[in-house]
Formats: C-alpha cells, sequence, structure tokens
C-alpha cells in the first residue's frame, strides 16, 4: 500500500506540468460551464424585476425554492429531450458544426485567463493561468475573434434568408469592432509593457497618487477602458448590438432554425465568451485577482503564519480567484443591465459609432497615450 | 520527464475537451429525443409564410467593401502592437516612426470616409 502512495507521489513530482495544466483547464471548463446555466437565470430574474415582474422563482432542488435557482437544470433536461432535427434546405455539416464551433472557441478561449496567483505545491511552483503563453493577451484576442465562425457557417447553413441576414450582420458587426477592440487595448501594452496578463496584473498590484488609487488600468487609461467595454457588448452580440438576433425584424437571425442542445451550445459558447471577455477587462483594467491595497504578496506574507508557508499560498489565491470573479460579476451584471434598459440601435447607426466615432477615438487615444508615456518614461 | 510541458499543449488538451462535451451534447440530444419529422417541420421556416425564392441571392457588396476594410485596418493593428511590445527598445525612433504611421493611415481613413465607402444607407 505504501509502495502504491510512494508511486503516485512520484508520478505526480515528475509529471507536475502536465497534472497542474490538466487540474487548471478542468477548474476553467467548471467555472465556463457553470456561468451559461447562472447567467442565465439570473438573466431572467433581472429581468423581470425591471419589468415588475416575479420571474422563475419555482424550480428549486429537493423540495427547496431556492429562488427558481432550479430553472437552468429543468431548462437543460427539457432541451435535451427536444427533438433534433436538421431543415431539408439546410447544408447538413455545416449546420451541425456550427454550433459546436461556437461553443468550443468559448471553452478554449476562457483556458487564457489568469485564475489566481501562482500557488506552491510540494515545492513546485504553479501558476494559474491554464494556457500560459508569454503572449496570452494576443491568444484571448485570436480566440475572441474566432467567434465569428460559429455566427457566419450558422447563418449561412441554415440557408434561410433571415439567418443569413442575421449571420452576414453578425459578421460584418464582430469584424468593424474588433479593429476598435485592438487599438483600445493597445495602450495598454506599452503602459506595462508585457503581453503577459499576470505580469500586467503585477505592476497593478501598487498604488497610484500617493496610495490613494489602486494602479488599475482603468485609470491609467479611462478611454481605452470606455471603448473596450462597448466593442465587448458588440463583440459578444449582445443588446444595444444583438442585430444579429434582432427579434422583432429577423426572428431570432442566425439561431431561427436551430433547436434542442444546438441551440443551447450557441448560448454555452456566448456566454462563456462574454466571461471571458469581462475577465480580460479584469484583468488589464481592474487588477484582476488583486485586491486594491493590498497585493497578493502582502496577501501570502500576512497568511503565512496563520497556515504554513505552503497552503498560505492556496488561501491567497482562493482569496484572488473570489476577487476575480467578484470583479467579472459586475460587467456580467452590466451585460443583464444594459440589455433589459437600452434600446437597439439601428444597422447604420451600429456601423457607423463603430468606424466612424470609435476607430479614431482610438487612434488618438493611442496617439496621446504614447506621448504622454514617452515624455514620462524616455526623457 | 521534466516538470514543464510546451505551454501551447493546455490548448489542444481544452480543444479535445471542448469538442467532447460539445459533441456529447450534441450527440445526447440527438439519442434522447424523439424523431417525428413532417413536410412542415422541416421546411424554411419563414414566419409560416409560403417561402418564395432561396436563401442563396446576391448579397449587398457593402459587406465586401467591410470585410476589406477590416483587413486593412486589423493589420494595422497587428501590426502596432509590435511596436507597443517594443516601446521601450524603439524609444522616440519608433513614437515618430509609428505616428508618420498612423498619420497615413488617418489619410486613407479621411479618404474612405469621404467617399462614403463608411455610410450605410
Amino acid at each position: 500500500m505504501e509502495g502504491t502512495v510512494g508511486v503516485v507521489t512520484q508520478f505526480l513530482d515528475s509529471n507536475i506540468g502536465l497534472v497542474a495544466a490538466l487540474g487548471k483547464i478542468a477548474l476553467a471548463l467548471v467555472i465556463a460551464l457553470q456561468v451559461a446555466p447562472i447567467m442565465v437565470w439570473v438573466e431572467r430574474r433581472q429581468a423581470a424585476f425591471i419589468q415588475r415582474r416575479i420571474g422563475p422563482n419555482r424550480v428549486g432542488l429537493f423540495g427547496f425554492k431556492l429562488f427558481g435557482l432550479g430553472q437552468p437544470l429543468a431548462d437543460t433536461i427539457k432541451l435535451l429531450f427536444k427533438e433534433d432535427f436538421v431543415p431539408k434546405q439546410a447544408n447538413k455539416f455545416f449546420y451541425i458544426l456550427a454550433p459546436i464551433v461556437t461553443a468550443v472557441i468559448g471553452l478554449v478561449a476562457i483556458q487564457g485567463i489568469p485564475l489566481a496567483k501562482e500557488i506552491v505545491v510540494g515545492g513546485h511552483t504553479i501558476n494559474m493561468q491554464p494556457v500560459n503563453l508569454n503572449a496570452g493577451f494576443l491568444y484571448l484576442f485570436a480566440m475572441s475573434a474566432l467567434g465569428v465562425y460559429g455566427v457566419a457557417l450558422a447563418g449561412w447553413s441554415s440557408n434561410n434568408k433571415y439567418a443569413l441576414l442575421g449571420g452576414l450582420r453578425a459578421s460584418a458587426q464582430m469584424i468593424s469592432y474588433e479593429i476598435a477592440m485592438g487599438l483600445a487595448l493597445l495602450p495598454m501594452v506599452f503602459i506595462y509593457g508585457t503581453l503577459d496578463l499576470q505580469t500586467m496584473i503585477a505592476a497593478q498590484s501598487d498604488s497610484l497618487l500617493f496610495g490613494v488609487l489602486p494602479n488599475w488600468g482603468i485609470f491609467l487609461s479611462p478611454i481605452s477602458f470606455v471603448i473596450f467595454v462597448i466593442t465587448m457588448f458588440a463583440e459578444t452580440n449582445r443588446l444595444p448590438f444583438d442585430l444579429a438576433e434582432g427579434e422583432a425584424e429577423l426572428v431570432a437571425g442566425f439561431l431561427v432554425e436551430y433547436g434542442s442542445m444546438r441551440w443551447s451550445l450557441f448560448f454555452l459558447g456566448e456566454y462563456a465568451m462574454m466571461f471571458t471577455l469581462s475577465a480580460l477587462t479584469t484583468c488589464v483594467f481592474l487588477g484582476g485577482y488583486e485586491i486594491p491595497w493590498l497585493s497578493q504578496t502582502e496577501l501570502v506574507a500576512l497568511l503565512t503564519p496563520i497556515f504554513s508557508a505552503e497552503p498560505a499560498t492556496w488561501v491567497a489565491s482562493l482569496i484572488g480567484l473570489t476577487v476575480l470573479l467578484a470583479k467579472t460579476a459586475i460587467f456580467m451584471f452590466l451585460f443583464v443591465q444594459a440589455r433589459f434598459t437600452l434600446p437597439r440601435f439601428r444597422y447604420d447607426q451600429l456601423m457607423r459609432v463603430g468606424w466612424v466615432y470609435l476607430l479614431p477615438l482610438a487612434l488618438v487615444n493611442v496617439v496621446v497615450l504614447a506621448l504622454i508615456v514617452g515624455i514620462m518614461r524616455l526623457t | 520527464m521534466t516538470a514543464s510541458i510546451n505551454p501551447y499543449f493546455p490548448i489542444l488538451i481544452a480543444f479535445v475537451l471542448g469538442l467532447l462535451i460539445a459533441g456529447g451534447a450534441t450527440a445526447a440530444s440527438f439519442l434522447l429525443g424523439p424523431k417525428k419529422p413532417n413536410p412542415a417541420k422541416l421546411d424554411v421556416y419563414e414566419c409560416g409564410v409560403p417561402v418564395v425564392g432561396t436563401a442563396r441571392q446576391r448579397l449587398s457588396v457593402k459587406f465586401y467593401l467591410t470585410a476589406i476594410l477590416f483587413i486593412l485596418f486589423d493589420i494595422e493593428t497587428v501590426f502596432l502592437y509590435l511596436w507597443a511590445v517594443l516601446f521601450d527598445e524603439l524609444r522616440w525612433f519608433g513614437i515618430i516612426e509609428v505616428g508618420l504611421f498612423v498619420g497615413t493611415l488617418v489619410v486613407g481613413y479621411i479618404y474612405i470616409l469621404r467617399r462614403g465607402a463608411l455610410n450605410w444607407d
């Protein structure tokens, strides 16, 4: 028996990289898969409160109502048992592929988020970013750009006029706003001097103005933050930019021919992407997993006397993860609040906002910040 | 046996797991749901009105124009990222060069703006 434990320990020790990677990916996948049902419930409840209704509050678990938290579970079971058919005019292969593409991209994109500060297990330091690239920033950017494929494929393969229009509009909108998005994030790269999200977050643990403000990206480049949040709504096809779905004119846009589990895979992908972009905003502009005025390094030093050296890093990371999720939740709340507060753009207005206002604003922001940073750092 | 793995390897693991989850959900729905097709159900859904023509029609050229403009400006953005990473090494030379580059692009941008390429009517 002791021999087995020894073998297992030795195996873990020599393959710590692989084991840690699997663990981190599993954690990120669990978060991604939980975001969709919870957000569906939040969205319906919040909409109900805004419209002075009650919303889903009946379905609970084991006889407890729990404010209707069982509703997403019931919905999933219902969708699972719905008839799953392919319309006869559709291009079958791409019709089946499109929701899978959307969901997979959502689930892969979330892996680029640093979930917490690194932990120490058995002498090995493990950082908590599942896909730990030194250009993690570009990875997230690339993944969010791939999101357009699922929508475009769904629109085209359905072979339905509404679906095609929805898919086309969505693609045109996503590629238009992507430029402003890239330019909005550009100043953050030269301000922090890195493409690595963990280094960026570490830089944000300092404080600004003699310790009054935390050194967050939102204070360093507020215009970038505003542009990025706007483009984030457009990239995820959420209201006020949801012309791809526009139920009043396009029925449901690219989703019109979809049903059962395929339909919910689109939502899984969409919510995972929403979470990923919200978490990216948090990491770049709001200090990620860092608590304001108390950096993770200080937190570990504070916790070390209470626990011992290694568990202290675990507890600190757990606090960091909670902080990250709390900050991300602010944006998820904003997504829902905007959906039920703002009217939808007209399509020409939408393209105008992206190309005529956001793009030049982002360019000016880049040039001005480059001059400011240049004067402050290079002279 | 080394403790670290290729940093790109987790992407492959995540991709395979994601494919299993999404494919599994599709397969489960296919296996569990009822199968009662009828001609009306399989037809194109356009609000119940008899379908006129197909969806394979000519599209507004505006979408094509948007795609072309996207390629132009997106390459610009990607190019600027290289400069942003090397901001401290290139110093003022980089800032001035990028200023000239952006300036040239702004001329082109004003041109397409004045020609109405960005107007959706």
